[in-house]
């Protein structure tokens, strides 16, 4: 097949096809490409704070889903553009780490951070930011309008009166979906987890594919009940969303937005300089400014809208474990509930 | 292919040999068809059979890239949601293609052979879907039926998240598509035949099914095969309004995005494979029974006034327009929405891209880039490409060969070519690797990912001119290049327009070819809608898809008035 003959031509081809004008690109020295799956809205600020305390260094964001974003970095593996993973879901690098994609690095000041949000590893791959907690984002106008409780619990959700008005992420295509069911089982052991989740399905409109989804399909009313993460819910009723955000009393899983080095990457030195400012406690207070929990202990405020000490009702989240047992818990999963074909009717 | 299978590569064949024989009596002009012929095949095998041969490759793979066999097949056959998901996409698929095909022959029907008023306001409404991505129609349907839309009583209860909302919004998507080649099919007829028919008092019903159906089957078929394989591969629709509706399109996309598992991904891909085979069988049966309409002497026809036919058919053109209509305007009246449905006022807010994506407006400007070169390029090589499957003289072998690479994309869902390119661009090793991550590779599959209905219309109308132009021609001792750009050129510019229409929007609209390959400087606007839809930001997306239709229709009404020009000094032969 990969004749010698056959590539040249078809590069000739190519390159007679395609004037040089198309390739664009080569990256100018002084821009560091990092990938994210931060929310787009936040992007702009924090490039912002950080162009000001180095301005030789241009930050070039690409954003794209957990999801995407951690299959584009596997998919590129070692021949990514990537300087660094910045605000990427800690599982994820988990799994870079394990790709062997990611350079070890202990950035200046992370000693100061809480011990649990740092890879375990000296000098650690990936450090940790700030934790995006589960919630219920629930609609209150339309709560009102369709009599419905507001829920305490999760094991609210699985009474009748809530019956098609429950959304949730599939945990099979959106990291916040099996950061959920990851943590039911981990509070609950797996039988009173799955018994959990076969009422809970009972009451699912649908599953999404994104885990800010249910939040914002919560919001407009198209179902009242999102099971979503609390930052968006807050985030919505700043915006005027009748949008209440409820930490379930048993307790609430999370994940960590964190970032890691590439290795061979073009930008070393500037990637290093992005790294030494996350940690910093100054970067600590804008993470703050959107996230109730960061990782540089003592700066945290409570957050508007954030349901109140949500920081209390973080479970203990064994992110190893919760990596080592996706495959099976994923498959036990889409086999009760994915395969189910029929949409519920109201 | 293998070098020995190219001419003059080798010198193993002693002279004299009748293969050499054969070689050396070539003609001069035989020569540069082969070339021809020769590039823009090895530029297929390069960027559509090698890519996919990465993919079959990983899917034989485990995570870390050791041979496994066929444990990920296995693995796959096993579980539990696969019989129901492939249940799923054939029946969505056929029932979009039964309801599709039928509306869209009834409506190029009343385009072409009747006399009703409008037809070419029909024609240019019925082809806005073309103009927007996939994700707007089922948008669209989310704001009309959904829980909180405006008209979701008609549904009588049914929930509009699964195969009914699926439906709707495919049969809205691939409708101009299949129009779009029926219409080829249906206008170019030798009016000689209906005289005939008349003549001898055949009534109408019998004209129809022995003239008109038979005369334009090549399309139907075609169209048929398109419209089938465009329900199956497409994953914007199913993603936004399938519910849980599970159908293979997804599952790509949930094995890909959701749990990073290429390999799995990999075999799904292959399982969507499948198509693309029976599709190539029936297009190849089909064709080999068609003859060429449009002879040296054929008359242009012209349809007679009828009343109640052309009545019927305007009605239909009517609601159908509605129709089409409805969807796009829901979609565009949801994006001036300040916040659906607490606050109705309308608004800009949502087109202030900036505010939630941080590559907002810029990857508009992107696309408009990226669509712009494939259109040119694009049309150019997919020309070459038809005419020498179609009118070429020698190596009839190779031509059928290309033409079978040619038929492959149509089945090839986005998210598979996608993924394909990833696995065989980004590897260091490769010499083409140096396109990776740049905006030639996204024309570049781009133009792979439509190759084939472009391929297909482009043979369509080909194919209607008579054989005896490249007779004449040769025994005038003219080359074929010079009666190619004489005489095919000219007569299939509307055609040629048409495909490069199709090559722009489709550009400007697809997403899942192009959601892995796209780098920080090469993002697209379609990408973008992608992503707000994602988030749940459903009113920005919506607003971006119709920046992205606004655009289209811009260039597309700009096309047509230049088009017209040329139209009234090249085409006054289809006069009588």
């Amino acid at each position: 097949m990969k004749s010698g003959f056959l590539k040249r031509l078809s590069l000739s081809v190519f390159g007679a096809v395609l004037a040089g004008s198309l390739l664009t690109g080569a990256a100018n020295s002084q821009e560091l490409i990092v990938y994210t799956a931060v929310e787009p809205e936040e992007l702009s600020g924090f490039a912002k704070a950080f162009e000001a305390d180095y301005p030789g260094i241009k930050i070039k964001w690409v954003r794209d889903s957990t999801g995407i974003m951690t299959a584009k970095l596997l998919a590129e593996g070692k021949n990514t553009k990537a300087d660094i993973v910045w605000g990427l879901a800690a599982t994820s690098l988990l799994l870079l780490k394990d790709a062997g994609i990611l350079e070890p690095y202990a950035p200046k000041g992370v000693e100061k951070l809480n011990k649990l949000f740092v890879d375990g590893d000296n000098p650690p791959s990936w450090v940790g930011q700030r934790a995006w907690i589960a919630s219920i984002c629930v609609n209150t106008a339309e709560a009102k309008a369709k009599n419905l409780p507001i829920p305490s619990s999760w094991a609210d959700l699985t009474k009748p009166v809530y019956k098609g008005y429950i959304v949730m992420p599939n945990p099979a295509s959106s990291g916040t979906g099996y950061l959920d069911v990851s943590s039911w089982i981990q509070m609950w052991g797996e039988d009173k987890a799955w018994k959990f989740m076969d009422g809970l399905h009972e009451n699912i409109g649908i599953y999404t594919h994104s885990g800010s989804k249910p939040c914002k399909m919560a919001g407009k009313g198209e179902f009242p009940i999102g099971v979503s993460f609390a930052y968006k819910g807050a985030q919505l009723k700043a915006k005027g969303a009748p949008v209440l955000t409820v930490a379930p009393s048993e307790g609430v899983g999370w994940e960590l937005e964190s970032f890691g080095l590439v290795k061979g990457a073009k930008n070393a030195a500037a990637a290093k300089k992005l790294a030494d400012w996350s940690v910093t406690r100054e970067t600590n207070v804008i993470y703050n400014e959107a996230y109730a929990v960061v990782a540089y202990p003592g700066v945290a405020k409570p957050v508007k809208f954030f349901p109140p000490d949500i920081g209390k009702k973080m479970i203990k989240n064994d992110f190893l474990w919760a990596a080592k047992n996706r495959k099976r818990i994923l498959a036990e999963w889409t086999k009760r509930y994915d395969s189910k074909s029929a949409p519920k009717k109201k | 292919m293998s070098a020995a299978d190219i001419p003059g590569a080798t010198g193993l064949e002693p002279p004299g040999s009748p293969a050499l024989r054969r070689l050396r009596a070539l003609k001069a002009e035989s020569w540069i068809m082969l070339a021809g012929i020769l590039a823009i095949f090895a530029a297929l095998l390069a960027f559509l059979a090698l890519p996919l041969y990465a993919l079959l490759k990983k899917s034989v793979e485990d995570d870390k890239g050791a041979f496994v066999g066929l444990i990920n097949f296995q693995e796959y056959f096993a579980s539990a949601g696969l019989v129901t998901s492939i249940g799923n996409s054939l029946t969505i698929a056929f029932l979009t293609m039964v309801i599709s095909c039928t509306l869209a022959f009834t409506f190029a029907y009343g385009l072409t052979r009747t006399c009703m008023p409008f037809k070419r306001m029909f024609r240019a409404l019925a082809t806005i879907p073309i103009l927007a991505p996939s994700l707007l129609p089922a948008i669209s349907l989310i704001y009309l039926f959904g829980n909180q839309g405006v008209i979701k009583g008609l549904l009588f209860g049914e929930s509009i998240y699964g195969p009914i909302g699926i439906m709707i919004a495919m049969v809205f998507y691939i409708f101009p598509h299949v129009m779009m080649i029926m219409v080829t099919a249906l206008s170019t007829t030798d009016a000689r035949l209906y005289e005939a028919a008349d003549a001898l008092g055949t009534r109408p019903m019998r004209v129809f099914f022995t003239i008109t159906i038979p005369g334009a089957i090549y399309g139907i078929v075609s169209a048929m095969v398109v419209a089938f394989t465009l329900t199956i591969t497409d994953f914007g629709v199913p993603k936004v309004i399938g519910g849980q509706y599970n159908v293979l399109a997804t599952d790509i996309y949930k094995q890909v995005v959701g749990q990073q598992n290429f390999s799995m991904g990999a075999v799904v891909g292959l399982v969507l494979l499948i198509p693309a085979v029976f599709s190539f069988l029936i297009d190849r049966h089909v064709q080999k029974k068609q003859v060429a309409l449009l002879s040296a002497r054929a008359v242009p026809f012209h349809p007679k006034p009828h009343k109640m036919r052309d009545t019927g058919l305007l009605i239909f053109c009517i609601l159908m327009s509605v129709f089409l209509i409805g969807i796009l305007g829901m979609a565009a009246y949801a994006s001036f929405v300040t916040f659906w449905p607490y606050d109705l006022s309308l608004s800009l807010v949502n087109y202030d891209f900036d505010r939630v994506d941080p590559n907002g407006w810029s990857s508009f400007y992107n696309s408009l880039k990226m669509a712009g070169f494939t259109a040119v390029i694009g049309v150019t090589i997919i020309f070459l490409g038809a005419y020498m499957v179609e009118k070429g003289q020698n190596f009839p072998k190779l031509r059928g060969l290309f033409h079978m690479l040619a038929i492959v994309p149509m089945a090839v869902p986005g998210l598979v070519l996608g993924l394909a390119y990833v696995f065989f661009f980004s590897r260091p090793e490769n010499p083409l690797s140096v396109f990776y991550s740049t905006m030639a590779i996204l024309v570049v599959c781009t133009i792979v990912h439509f190759y084939t209905v472009s391929h297909l219309t482009m043979l369509t109308a080909l194919k209607q001119i008579d054989k005896e132009f490249e007779s004449v021609s040769s025994s005038l001792k003219v080359p074929f290049y010079r009666t190619m750009f004489r005489v095919h050129v000219p007569i299939c510019l509307p055609a040629i327009s048409e495909v490069m229409m199709y090559l722009f929007v489709n550009a400007m609209t697809t997403v899942s070819a192009v959601v892995f390959l796209y780098s920080p400087d090469t993002k697209l606007a379609a990408i973008t809608v992608l992503n707000l839809d994602d988030v749940g930001d459903t009113a920005e997306a919506a607003a971006m898809s119709m920046v992205i239709v606004a655009t289209s229709v811009t260039v597309r009404v700009a096309h047509g008035l230049l088009m017209r020009g040329m139209n009234a000094r090249h085409s006054a032969w289809r006069q009588r």
